[in-house]
């Protein structure tokens, strides 16, 4: 029984390690991300409600706002939500400017950076609504088929009613 | 009775929202009364020569319109010969973006050596009533006999990080259309940008 016992621990250590590793590993890791991919994410996702933040290490009041986000995503791991931040940084910043950011501020969330070249077409097929200013803020439900665009700046509280009346 | 208040209101909100949809192309935009930083107030009205007028709306700290300032002092040295002006507006509320003050501007004027006028709208009024949304935001206005007429409204170029040889000088276009008389074949395209600092609800 007693190393049946050790044997389970120590598998729960590794998963453990395992999963704390995986997890720096991810805050470190920023990927390139197409709205097709963005889309494709969201569409084919085991998650319900999508919270897309843009976002770029340039912009003051996104930074601002980026606890709110990590917040929102582990008040609520456990409910069917997944937050990604989409930074819109130059692709030339990738390397420079936004892994360097994203490990120094211990960003849990997935972080992507949009690979897109032509803004006439990736603003407008983000959102209409969108005139380009960040941050801006895209939430789907997939259940309830919602697709909402904010151009604005949230507050923590602001972000959980938004979400809240998405879910 | 309740079916003309309904309707009333619903005139309202189409109203509202046509207010902050702003103006769009072929709209005469009307003239404007703000402060530049030398004290004096400018208007349109005031550049009895020009042609048109290329209103940018920007400001001293966003990242985005820093990185086109020097475009803009270009677009002025070429167009401003040919009759198109640069207006600078500063739409943040310099409460709400310590960074836009009155004095924080000049020195950015005298830094930069800007030529042109340099323009305060704190109380974000006529950035309402362009629409204009982001910094930096172009409006091209050309003088006819209505009026100023909406010619294009977006971005300055495709490229703002400035290192690709295939850039496109939307506003470089734009002017050459008008000023050949002819429309511009893109009138409007969106970029990325701030957000305008606005005034704090209730402050």
């Amino acid at each position: 029984m007693g190393s049946v016992y050790a044997v389970k621990q120590s598998k729960l250590i590794v998963l453990l390690v395992f999963m704390l590793f995986s997890g720096s590993l991810k805050a470190q890791n920023v990927k390139l991300l197409s709205v097709d991919q963005l889309e494709e994410r969201v569409s084919k996702g085991g998650d319900t409600v999508y919270v897309v933040n843009f976002w770029a290490t340039w912009c003051a009041p996104c930074i601002a706002e980026l606890p709110y986000f990590e917040k929102l995503q582990a008040t609520y791991k456990n409910q069917p939500l997944k937050v990604l931040l989409l930074s819109l940084d130059f692709k030339s910043k990738l390397e420079k400017a936004v892994i360097p950011f994203v490990r120094n501020k211990k960003l849990a969330n997935e972080v992507f950076l949009l690979n897109e070249v032509n803004a006439q077409v990736y603003i407008d097929r983000i959102s209409k609504e969108w005139s380009g200013a960040i941050p801006a803020t895209l939430i789907y439900n997939k259940n309830k088929g919602i697709r909402k665009f904010y151009e604005k700046e949230f507050t923590y509280a602001e972000l959980e009613t938004t979400y809240q009346s998405s879910k | 009775m309740k079916k003309l208040l309904t309707l009333c209101l619903v005139c309202l909100g189409f109203l509202a929202k046509a207010q902050t949809a702003g103006y769009q192309i072929g709209d005469v935009a009307a003239d404007f009364s703000l402060k530049n930083i030398n004290g004096k107030t400018v208007s349109l009205a005031d550049m009895k020569s020009a042609k048109g007028y290329i209103v940018v709306f920007t400001c001293n700290t966003c990242p985005y319109a820093v990185a086109y300032e020097d475009r803009i002092i270009a677009l002025n040295k070429k167009y401003s010969a040919m009759g198109y002006t640069v207006v600078a507006i500063n739409p943040n509320d310099p409460v709400a973006q310590p960074a836009d003050t009155h004095e924080k501007m000049q020195q950015k004027a005298k830094d930069k050596g800007f030529d042109f006028p340099y323009l305060m709208d704190p109380d974000h009024i006529i950035t309402k009533q362009f629409g204009a949304s982001r910094t930096p935001h172009v409006f091209i206005l050309e003088k006819t006999a209505k009026g100023n007429v909406v010619q294009y409204i977006g971005a300055i170029d495709s490229d703002t990080e400035g290192n690709n040889p295939d850039k496109i000088n939307y506003v470089e276009a734009a002017i050459n259309a008008i000023s050949t008389g002819k429309k511009p074949a893109v009138t409007t395209t969106k970029a990325i940008g701030c957000t305008i600092k606005w005034k704090k609800q209730g402050a």
